[in-house]
């Protein structure tokens, strides 16, 4: 396939392969470092699977500490590296290449303190997105962004992408959820940002960390806000006619001053894929739904849900579902959160994620649809309509590599659409080396150039993450 | 204020026009005060430039109220923005404060100062600060190019993200000539609790619990007795539509376990205006006024720590996270003392917020940076700043 670029590795480095990895054994305990060619290759990819480079070498610190020693030596040494999450990255944030070490902070996945007082808590990097609400739970509290992978994510690999979820309408993204960090920078310097005060002091660094994908440092530590639980909170299933009809919805619950926690979108073909896996309850004559959630006391949510009802049935909304138990609740997220899953059993897919002013949803969908009908594939919709954040899921067949060029192709072009809407790119997922050559689509060259010069304020030599975000030709 | 008198103030009337007088102060390395309304005097005392005013680059560029999204020109007074909400039943979250009461200052605030200013007020630690709503933004950098980053959508991860970078840069990093915002739907109503004669300690553990609750408290303030008061008042806001508020006040009522007042909705705006405007603070016009921001329940340790050390008032506000703290301007205005217990306290920082230029000239406004973050701040000025154009030392000497 034509596909994506990757940098040629340096031979230079390659040829040091032995002695790099005999360096970090010395600093490192050397069940830390991996370096056999079998056991990297469970490495070689993250969730963007469709790219894969074996890296040289992976560790897998315990500290804070072993880290900053781990970098200092690869900035004397002059080796690339590649920071790792969980390696759930969607755009290919993580994949490694062939002349790095990769950084993996899978190792580093404790609860360093909670204060309940302050609704702060100190985690390290490697701790997954949903094992800090599973700590913090049964005193009534949550971590609030809810990216789909959160069972597998780590809160490193949240704040490097700024990840947000389904929730993120009423709680906001990784950035308004961060209160401090620890950043390792490239020549091991360890740096404290921000803490567990409500605001920092100096430039919003812990603003600018937040979703810049690996390439200013590796953050070892973070202080976020932990949330009080609602008292309840319970979805409801709309079903309309059209697209449109659903998306004029949307529009009016907002426009009357309603901000749900939730408004999840989904298009025909994504209901009937998401019904035949979870058998969710969804009416399959629809030819949109929306899963409003309100939270709250009984009184409050059944308030909210008569408003958002009124102005459903204004939109000839078909099918109200209200759910009455947590199971019929669950069973209403069940269907939406295992959309990507569903989706895979029928077909492979590449997800799109680009942000649109909600005003130019119906255009971008019905665009969408004609993109992807001229290559002579199919597409899914879903989305978190709140927020104009759109994930086509354009279908194709992985076996056929025609089919694979079509849909890179088709999610390109829905990607260009969304930018020529008053959009962007990635709303959630990042630009790793997926979106990275269509920077330009959205960026001008001098702008590109700007962000160049702030990261390498912090990376000074480019080290970290190379060939992702920026467009290879836009290098230096 | 011979100074400011030699100084020449230049009013370009569009961001092209401002392209080229920065690209003249460029070319000639001249430095440039940026000036929007005028109502904080804002930062470090610095030397002679010439003074940017963005009264021209003014205007609503764009306000979807379907969307909750408004974009405005720098200059942009505030009361234009507001009464342009107002009309819609929306505002911004983070309710910016107004300096001009407590500062003593005229001219009229813009959203372009409370952006590069990252101003907030009350509802900050439930609704974020303006860094958390500002959304998109267009600045001009020390080359005189102009850089957008961010838009007009709530969901953007597409390269680094410069608008955080931009809110609270006070201006040294370039000229923001364009900001969007995001928006909220104006609540229903509001109403208040007040809880009098708590000390700080108690009334601190009153407002964590409170906000530890479901309950959805968007103000949570200590008074000590002095501000406003005879007697010490913790104040407890909710927000919603009727029948939430009155719910919601009934079960923070119960939470509260003392006798609690209730302030109807036009008593608990004013109130809650006069906190967010720091004018309940019980401050002696000539005394400096302090920003401190600090984990909420070791405010009341802090005040605790200073007492014996230095005569001062206070309030509390987000719970504790923030104490406005008036104090004599002779000395250091405490400066030392202040930080050295703030640090002793588990960290946090503090900001002069009033403060007479002499004073302003003698000492850090800005909480002083560790060494690693003094390089990260000197580093990324130089990349967006090389000469040093914007705001010279208005944040730190020499940057």
């Amino acid at each position: 396939m034509a596909g994506i670029a990757f940098p040629e590795p340096s031979q230079a480095i390659l040829a040091r392969k032995r002695e790099i990895v005999a360096a970090l054994k010395a600093l490192i305990p050397a069940d830390a470092v991996i370096e056999d060619a079998r056991e990297l290759v469970p490495y070689e990819t993250d969730a963007f699977t469709a790219y894969r480079r074996v890296p040289l070498a992976v560790v897998l610190p315990r500290s804070t500490d072993e880290v900053s020693r781990v970098l200092k030596y690869c900035h004397e040494a002059g080796v690339p590296v590649v920071p790792r999450g969980a390696g759930t990255s969607l755009a290919g944030g993580a994949i490694p290449l062939e002349d790095a070490v990769v950084v993996g902070v899978a190792r580093m996945d404790r609860l360093i303190d909670v204060d309940f007082a302050n609704r702060t808590a100190r985690v390290e990097a490697g701790m997954t997105n949903l094992a800090i609400s599973d700590a913090v739970g049964p005193k009534g509290f949550f971590y609030a962004p809810d990216p789909s992978s959160q069972l597998a994510c780590t809160i490193g690999g949240n704040i490097a992408n700024n990840s947000g979820g389904a929730h993120c309408l009423k709680y906001g993204v990784t950035t308004n959820n961060i209160l401090g960090l620890t950043l390792v920078l490239d020549d091991g310097e360890v740096v404290e940002i921000g803490g567990d005060a409500i605001d920092a002091p100096g430039y919003d660094f812990l603003g600018l960390l937040c979703g810049s994908e690996g390439q200013m440092g590796i953050i070892t530590e973070a202080v976020v806000r932990i949330l009080p639980k609602p008292e309840g909170a319970r979805p409801v299933l709309f079903g309309f006619a059209t697209s449109e009809d659903a998306g004029a919805c949307v529009a009016d619950v907002i426009g009357a001053g309603i901000v749900p926690v939730a408004m999840e979108f989904m298009d025909k073909p994504a209901i009937e894929i998401c019904e035949n896996f979870a058998h969710a309850g969804y009416p399959m004559d629809a030819g949109a739904l929306l899963i409003v959630e309100v939270e709250g006391s009984n009184a409050e949510m059944a308030s909210m849900l008569a408003r958002i009802i009124e102005i459903a049935r204004a939109h000839k909304v078909q099918t109200i579902k209200e759910s009455q138990s947590a199971m019929e609740a669950a069973a209403i997220w069940k269907g939406r959160k295992s959309a990507f899953g569903a989706t895979g059993r029928v077909a492979d897919y590449i997800c799109m994620d680009g942000t649109v002013p909600l005003g130019k949803l119906s255009h971008v969908l019905k665009e969408t649809d004609r993109i992807v009908e001229s290559y002579g594939l199919r597409v899914a919709n879903v989305f978190h309509a709140g927020d104009g954040n759109m994930h086509p899921l354009v279908l194709y067949d992985v076996n056929d590599p025609d089919e694979r060029v079509k849909a890179e192709a088709a999610g390109m072009d829905i990607l260009k659409l969304c930018v020529e809407s008053g959009g962007c790119l990635t709303g959630e997922h990042g630009v790793g080396i997926e979106k990275r050559d269509l920077m330009h689509h959205q960026y001008r060259p001098e702008e590109l150039a700007q962000q160049k010069r702030i990261r390498a304020a912090f990376d000074r030599a480019e080290r970290f993450n190379p060939s992702k975000v920026f467009p290879l030709e836009a290098r230096s | 204020m011979t100074g400011l008198v030699a100084e020449r103030t230049t009013v370009p009337a569009s961001e092209a026009e401002a392209v080229d007088l920065i690209r003249e102060h460029a070319a000639r390395a001249m430095p440039l005060r940026i000036l929007g309304g005028g109502t904080r005097k804002a930062g470090r005392a610095s030397g002679p430039a010439t003074l940017l005013s963005t009264a021209g680059l003014s205007g609503i560029t764009l306000f979807e109220p379907a969307e909750m999204v408004l974009s405005a020109k720098a200059g942009t007074p505030m009361a234009e923005i507001e009464a342009a909400l107002d009309a819609k039943g929306q505002m911004l979250p983070f309710e910016p404060m107004d300096h001009r009461r407590l500062l003593g200052t005229g001219g009229e605030p813009t959203i372009g100062g409370v952006a590069a200013g990252n101003i907030c007020g009350p509802r900050r630690f439930k609704a974020g600060g303006a860094r958390d709503s500002l959304i998109g933004l267009r600045f001009i950098n020390g080359a005189g190019e102009v850089i957008r980053s961010g838009g007009r959508v709530m969901k953007n991860v597409t390269g680094l993200d410069l608008v955080k970078l931009q809110a609270g840069a006070c201006g040294t990093l370039g000229l923001l000539s364009e900001v969007t915002f995001k928006l909220l739907p104006t609540p229903e109503t509001s109403a208040s609790l007040v809880i009098e004669g708590l000390g700080d300690e108690a009334a601190v553990a009153l407002l964590c619990k409170a906000a530890g609750s479901p309950f959805e408290m968007t103000g949570a303030a200590h008074l000590p007795a002095g501000a406003g008061s005879a007697t010490a008042r913790t104040v407890l806001r909710v927000e919603g539509f009727a029948d939430q508020v009155t719910y919601r006040l009934e079960r923070l009522a119960a939470l509260c376990e003392s006798p609690a007042l209730r302030l109807d909705a036009r008593d608990s705006l004013a109130l809650w205006r006069d906190i967010r405007d720091g004018v309940v603070l019980d401050a002696a016009p000539g005394d400096a006024v302090w920003r401190v921001s600090i984990a909420p329940n070791r405010a009341p340790k802090l005040a605790a720590r200073l007492r014996g050390a230095r005569r001062f008032t206070h309030i509390y506000d987000w719970c504790g996270g923030l104490m406005l703290l008036a104090t004599p301007e002779e000395g250091d205005a405490g400066a030392e003392v202040l930080r050295a217990a703030v640090a002793a306290e588990g960290g946090g920082h503090a900001t002069l917020l009033r403060g007479s230029e002499a004073l302003r000239a003698r000492i850090d406004v800005f909480q002083p940076l560790t060494p690693g973050l003094e390089r990260l701040t000197r580093a990324v000025k130089a990349s967006i700043d090389p000469k040093g154009l914007f705001n010279p030392g208005l944040m730190y000497p020499g940057l």
